[in-house]
């Protein structure tokens, strides 16, 4: 529902009314986010989360959603 | 009427003065070096691998890092995700014990003879150095005897000796960029301020390692003053750095360093620093992709950060690996190092 690299919305913005299903643009985010840079926004609630990068991984809290991990 | 002297090409100066000599280069020189246009870049990576070949030698120092403490940091430093003055996504994170065993044990794997344990702070207080010594301490106790590296900003000599008495046998505190650059990128403190603690570490015998970052709106004339002042520290490493935007710095649209004028950053560093270690380290992935870093591996650089940085990720260690093993680049091993 939102991007892990920006924490904005990935579909509907609102402009096309309540239902607005519009998929957002996040091509620059996608860039870097899994190549530059882990996700800092949980997926599911856009809450910032805390993140620790390791030399072969990271892991990605959300206080709300949970851990997710690196695959490598 | 006399002819002028005919203007000798920079890059065969170079030849016999750092080459022959292992004298670097001169501020001036290294501006010309920096003005070279791309299609001498070629003859300037040859010339940079042949001073590294010469100077240092074919082995290929690699290393891993870890973030201790991570975000909340007071400083200001403009290309930092990390400072706690800027609206970065970065959240602060302590590294537990575990986990940092776990990562020291992660970089011996990939054969790295370093692993440098790094805090975003102003400096230590007792808190931080609790936890190196505690994780130093189990590092040795997981029967890992890879060298420790430590980057904890700024020290007091109390701390520089403490430090010392941990066996940690090098630290890293970047001056980041020239001198009269400095105070564009930093206002929270200054760049003696950084230089008076690296004077201290090398006044105790610890090996320094300094170095800064590329692409921070400096002009061509300020990264040959960062080169040449480097050079006048002596650093035994110095790692080089180019700038990742960061969202929420100040730096965020800041452009990506093109790779042709990253090379000749990197061509040109060597031929400053004909001895030093010199250190892929953190943007590399984006500046040069994956042709470029063999090209800088080709160029004068003999050391590698290999896996992830501090809150940015890297390539993959083993596709590094990989790529030591095609240039035939061995990897220094611990017993060299000892």
């Amino acid at each position: 529902m939102y991007c892990g690299y920006c924490g904005k919305a990935r579909v509907g913005v609102g402009v096309g009314g309540a239902d607005d299903q519009t998929e957002v643009d996040h091509s620059a985010c996608a860039s870097r986010l899994g190549v530059i840079d882990p996700p800092r926004f949980c997926g599911e609630c856009a809450r910032r989360m805390v993140v620790q990068v390791t030399p072969a991984g990271w892991t990605a809290a959300c206080s709300r959603h949970g851990e997710i991990t690196s695959a490598r | 009427m006399t002819a002028a002297p005919e203007q000798l090409d920079v890059l065969s100066v170079a030849r016999e003065q750092v080459l022959e000599q292992g004298v670097g280069l001169s501020e001036e020189q290294v501006l010309e070096v920096l003005q070279l246009p791309d299609e001498r870049i070629p003859d300037l990576l040859e010339l940079a691998h042949a001073v590294r070949m010469r100077w240092c030698g074919p082995e290929v120092e690699v290393e891993g890092i870890v973030s201790l403490k991570t975000g909340g940091c007071p400083e200001d430093c403009h290309f930092c995700s990390q400072s706690g003055q800027f609206p970065s996504p970065v959240r602060s994170a302590w590294l537990d014990i575990p986990g940092l065993v776990k990562a020291a044990r992660q970089t011996a794997e990939t054969g790295a003879t370093e692993f440098c344990i790094v805090a975003a702070v102003r400096g230590p207080d007792k808190r931080l150095l609790s936890q190196v010594r505690d994780g130093i301490k189990a590092i040795r106790e997981d029967g890992n005897d890879i060298q420790i590296a430590c980057s904890l900003g700024m020290l007091t000599q109390e701390q520089v000796d403490e430090l010392v008495e941990m066996g940690v046998h090098r630290y890293n505190h970047n001056l980041e960029t020239a001198r009269s650059h400095f105070p564009n990128v930093v206002t929270t403190h200054s760049w003696e301020e950084r230089w008076d603690t690296l004077k201290m570490i090398r006044d105790a015998g610890m090996e320094v390692c300094c170095g800064g970052i590329i692409g921070m709106g400096e002009t061509l004339a300020q990264r040959a003053e960062f080169a040449v002042q480097l050079a006048a520290l002596e650093p035994d490493e110095v790692p080089l750095n180019f700038l990742i935007p960061n969202p929420g710095t100040p730096y965020e649209n800041y452009p990506v360093v093109e790779g042709p004028d990253a090379l000749r950053a990197v061509g040109a560093f060597r031929l400053a620093l004909p001895r030093t270690i010199l250190r892929f380290a953190g943007g590399r992935e984006l500046t040069f992709g994956d042709l470029g870093a063999k090209q800088g591996m080709l160029g004068g650089v003999n050391a590698i950060i290999v896996g992830n940085y501090l809150t940015n990720l890297g390539r993959p260690a083993q596709d590094d690996l990989d790529m030591l093993d095609e240039l035939s680049m061995p990897i220094k091993e611990l017993s060299k190092t000892l």
